[in-house]
């Protein structure tokens, strides 16, 4: 662009390019103009001079390098014949005062609460009263803690999901090996299969039996742990990991080619991706409102039903979802570094 | 009720403290989970059960598998190892045939 111009080459642009190829000195020359042949004789006189100060740099470097390692040696063996004992007292003493320290700190602290049980304790205040009172009506689920984490918090679990969904694509970062290109596994997966596969058979008859007849059963709990997360003890958290659990037992007993089929990195993607940003859609209006509530179509309904409680249900779906993706995307990416 | 709850607190401490005591990871992880599992039944007679079924879930069942992939990733566990356990009675020696063999 610049080249256009006609007196390029005494612009700035062209004098830092020069100055870049040929170093500090042409920069000077090219500000002052052409060089004349007088300072071509000062260059040679600078030049011994040059020399006699560099022989006497060397020098000098030399004797700071022997002063620096007289000096090493010295913080050397002291730390070899001394220093270690002292440090090692000096940890013993460390932490014996910091046990002794953070014991006492705690009794103090377990000495000076408030009885337990009594009415008029900080805890027992309006809000947990009202809680405790008005959640089943408000809320329409009949598990309080449901109705509290996804209704009056939910805000604040959807920032645990995020959380979560987080610490996989941190693991994801750190433990996936490159994909292969041409469809053959590369040299660093075939490795990390037979390092995974060091002191296990291929196919172990036994736990395959088993797996057979647990993992329905495990993965039908998980589902019946979260849709009943407003009605009964449970939720999208515990729930998931119970799938989860199940697909890992599967996983173990089939092998990587058999979950394959169902459970790849795109499934993890597009299911975590959907179960997010439904959550994050139909709770982020809580930014914007002042963490007021809304009036929404889905009503709280009949307390006790399975489809109650108005967004409840679903929140714990998606929650569900994230949890067992995710737990089985850790498992996998430890072992073999990809799903 | 009440002595049922004071025995698991009490087996909880003495795994809590134990895990940390044990040298061998993979006997450590073991009690780990037994820990879990004491503190899953205590939230069930604290009548949390929510913290129950999670603790069970998390606790006892993902963090210990992924904390077993971990050890086998890094060759903590060793078959080798654990069958010359009670050949060679010192235990120095078998953890450097160990990692021999690693």
């Amino acid at each position: 662009m610049a080249k256009i111009r006609p007196d390029y080459e005494n612009s700035w642009w062209a004098k830092l390019l020069r100055w870049l190829e040929t170093g500090s000195t042409a920069l000077d020359d090219a500000l002052t103009g052409e060089l004349d042949a007088k300072s071509a004789d000062h260059l040679i006189a600078s030049n011994t001079h040059h020399d006699a100060q560099e022989q006497e740099l060397e020098e000098r470097r030399h004797a700071a390098l022997e002063r620096e390692k007289r000096l090493y040696d010295h913080i050397h063996q002291w730390a070899q014949n001394r220093g270690s004992r002292l440090m090692r007292w000096v940890y013993i003493i460390a932490s014996v005062v910091m046990c002794l320290g953070i014991i006492a700190l705690l009794l103090t602290t377990a000495a000076n609460l408030p009885p337990y049980g009594d009415p008029n304790n900080p805890v027992n205040n309006e809000v947990s009263g009202h809680y405790i009172e008005k959640g089943m009506q408000e809320t329409g689920a009949v598990n309080i803690v449901a109705g509290m984490i996804l209704d009056y918090r939910a805000f604040d679990t959807l920032g645990e999901s995020n959380v979560l969904f987080i610490a996989a694509v941190t693991v994801l970062i750190l433990l996936r090996l490159a994909p292969s290109k041409d469809g053959k596994p590369t040299t660093e997966q075939l490795e990390a299969e037979a390092d995974d596969r060091m002191y296990e058979p291929k196919h172990d008859v036994i736990l395959q039996h088993q797996a057979n007849l647990l993992v329905p059963l495990i993965l039908l709990f998980g589902v019946y742990v979260i849709m009943n997360g407003h009605i009964s003890p449970g939720g999208g958290f515990s729930g998931g990991a119970i799938m989860g659990a199940g697909l890992i037992l599967y996983l173990n007993a089939h092998g990587f080619r058999k979950t394959e089929r169902f459970f790849t990195f795109t499934t993890f993607r597009i299911v975590s991706l959907c179960a997010l940003s439904f959550y994050a859609c139909s709770k982020a209006y809580s930014f914007f409102t002042g963490a007021n509530h809304l009036t929404s179509i889905f009503t709280p309904g009949t307390p006790g039903m399975l489809f109650s409680a108005g967004l409840i249900p679903y929140l714990n779906i998606a929650v569900g979802l994230v949890v067992c993706c995710t737990m089985y995307a850790f498992y996998t990416l430890f072992r073999k570094g990809d799903m | 009720m009440e002595i049922l709850g004071i025995i698991l607190l009490i087996f909880a401490i003495f795994c809590a403290i134990s895990v940390s005591m044990t040298k061998d990871l993979l006997t450590s992880l073991v009690i780990f989970m037994a820990q879990s599992l004491a503190m899953s039944i205590i939230w069930i007679l604290l009548e949390s059960p929510d913290l129950a079924i999670t603790e069970a879930a998390v606790g006892a069942g993902i963090t210990s598998l992924l904390l077993f992939v971990t050890l086998k990733k890094i060759h903590a566990i060793d078959i080798q190892k654990a069958s010359e356990k009670d050949a060679v009675s010192h235990g120095k020696e078998a953890d450097e045939h160990g990692e021999d063999q690693a």
